[in-house]
């Protein structure tokens, strides 16, 4: 991909960065960057919070464009650290905010139905969110170790980055089941500011994960796919 | 009019047997006999929409043989039944709406392209955004958990139909997964909580 399709540069404000895509400043706030940044650059902020810049931009990219693929050129100069550090706080994000938000909203919406759907949807949340909980925790109790073994040039038998084909798609498909359950199936008892609020945070999780995966499929395996081959 | 029957065969042998057959029992209308599926034949078969179609597996390589059915469906929605002039893998030949074999004799023949086509008139259609009753029953025995080929032996139809019905159960609701499924089927009433507990 060629670069001017990617106008985040080194020198952008961040003020401007988040202007520019406000989903970013969930990004900013992962990496430990908290407001009052005035009108520091993007590598004044990274040079005084200790974040490799390129690191910080390629995240940024992949926020901001969809299907973005980082050359291998783009994929040398950053910091894997940097990287794992960032899918643990994003991974802490989502079970303590972002989950817990559509738990509340939930509970909100079928408080008038019946007990009987109420448990209905309740468990099937439940098993969403457990599945989500256990996906995260084989990541950061095998695959975020190991990546931290391969770096730090420690031994590391008996696992390989290609053994994490971790299937993404049942976790994304219930909470896209979650969502059409909740558009089309709640009873009319319902209300619809309620409904909507679900759905808005049905919208930004699934959206988030998302680049959530993109991360760990484009930067995260490659990368550490290709220090395994170096050795 | 008799039903419209459309033979796939490389052999003429087979193909002039069927079709005097088929022509003895006054009741089936043969549209047009192929011999293999080209390109052309494949437009054919697409345009001539036959009700039932008679096909040799054997105009499928080894590697498709297993996934003929559902690449006829591309082509024609009638009903496919196989005509196995030698030896047929079991497996192969349960994708079929019904199988025909080189020395059954003319009532059988006629008496299965029937079962077939009876099949198949109950078989899944893409009408309509509501679930249809037969949809309704498949998507409750899904929410019990069970696998497609017990649902298939359960109403009598193939496993490649229980997977049009389920593809199209998700088309209309939206919902993919077993649980999710389980959930629609829950809050619609189909089943009763109490088969959960």
């Amino acid at each position: 991909m060629k670069k001017e399709r990617h106008p985040l540069s080194a020198s952008m404000k961040i003020a401007d960065l988040v202007d520019f895509n406000f989903n970013l400043l969930g990004v900013l706030t992962r990496l430990g960057i908290g407001f009052g940044f005035g009108d520091e650059t993007v590598e004044e902020v990274c040079r005084r919070t200790g974040i490799n810049a390129n690191t910080f931009l390629l995240i940024c990219n992949v926020y901001s464009f969809d299907g973005y693929r980082p050359s291998s050129d783009v994929l040398r100069e950053i910091d894997l650290r940097d990287i794992v550090r960032y899918l643990r706080r994003s991974h802490a994000f989502y079970m303590d905010v972002a989950v817990k938000s559509l738990a509340d909203a939930i509970q909100q919406v079928i408080e008038p139905c019946d007990e009987r759907r109420k448990r209905i949807i309740r468990s099937f949340f439940t098993q969403y969110k457990d599945e989500l909980s256990r996906h995260f925790e084989y990541e950061e109790n095998t695959v975020f170790p190991y990546v931290e073994a391969v770096l730090g040039h420690a031994d590391h038998p008996g696992f390989t980055i290609l053994q994490y084909e971790e299937n993404h798609t049942n976790v994304e498909e219930k909470l896209s089941d979650l969502k059409n359950i909740v558009m089309k199936y709640l009873p009319p008892e319902c209300d619809n500011k309620q409904i909507f609020n679900v759905l808005y945070y049905i919208h930004s999780l699934a959206e988030d994960l998302e680049k959530h995966t993109a991360i760990e499929d484009e930067i995260l395996v490659p990368v550490v796919g290709r220090m395994e081959d170096n050795g | 009019m008799g039903k419209k029957i459309l033979i796939i065969t490389p052999s003429s042998i087979a193909a002039r047997g069927l079709e005097s057959i088929l022509d003895d029992a006054g009741e089936f209308e043969i549209i047009g006999m192929l011999r293999d599926l080209s390109p052309s034949a494949q437009t054919r078969l697409h345009k001539l929409s036959a009700d039932a179609v008679i096909i040799d597996p054997a105009v499928f390589d080894f590697a498709s043989r297993g996934n003929a059915r559902a690449l006829l469906s591309e082509w024609t929605d009638g009903a496919v039944l196989a005509f196995a002039g030698g030896p047929a893998d079991e497996e192969h030949l349960r994708q079929w709406d019904g199988t025909i074999s080189f020395y059954d004799e003319p009532a059988t023949v006629i008496r299965k392209v029937h079962a077939a086509l009876e099949n198949r008139a109950d078989a899944p259609k893409n009408e309509g955004e509501e679930l249809s009753s037969r949809e309704k029953e498949i998507l409750v025995c899904v929410a019990k958990g069970m696998l497609n080929k017990e649902i298939a032996d359960c109403f009598n139809i193939s496993i490649y139909t229980v997977i049009t019905h389920r593809k199209n159960i998700t088309r209309k609701t939206g919902i993919k997964t077993v649980a999710g499924l389980t959930v629609y089927a829950l809050l619609n009433n189909l089943i009763d909580v109490a088969d959960f507990d």
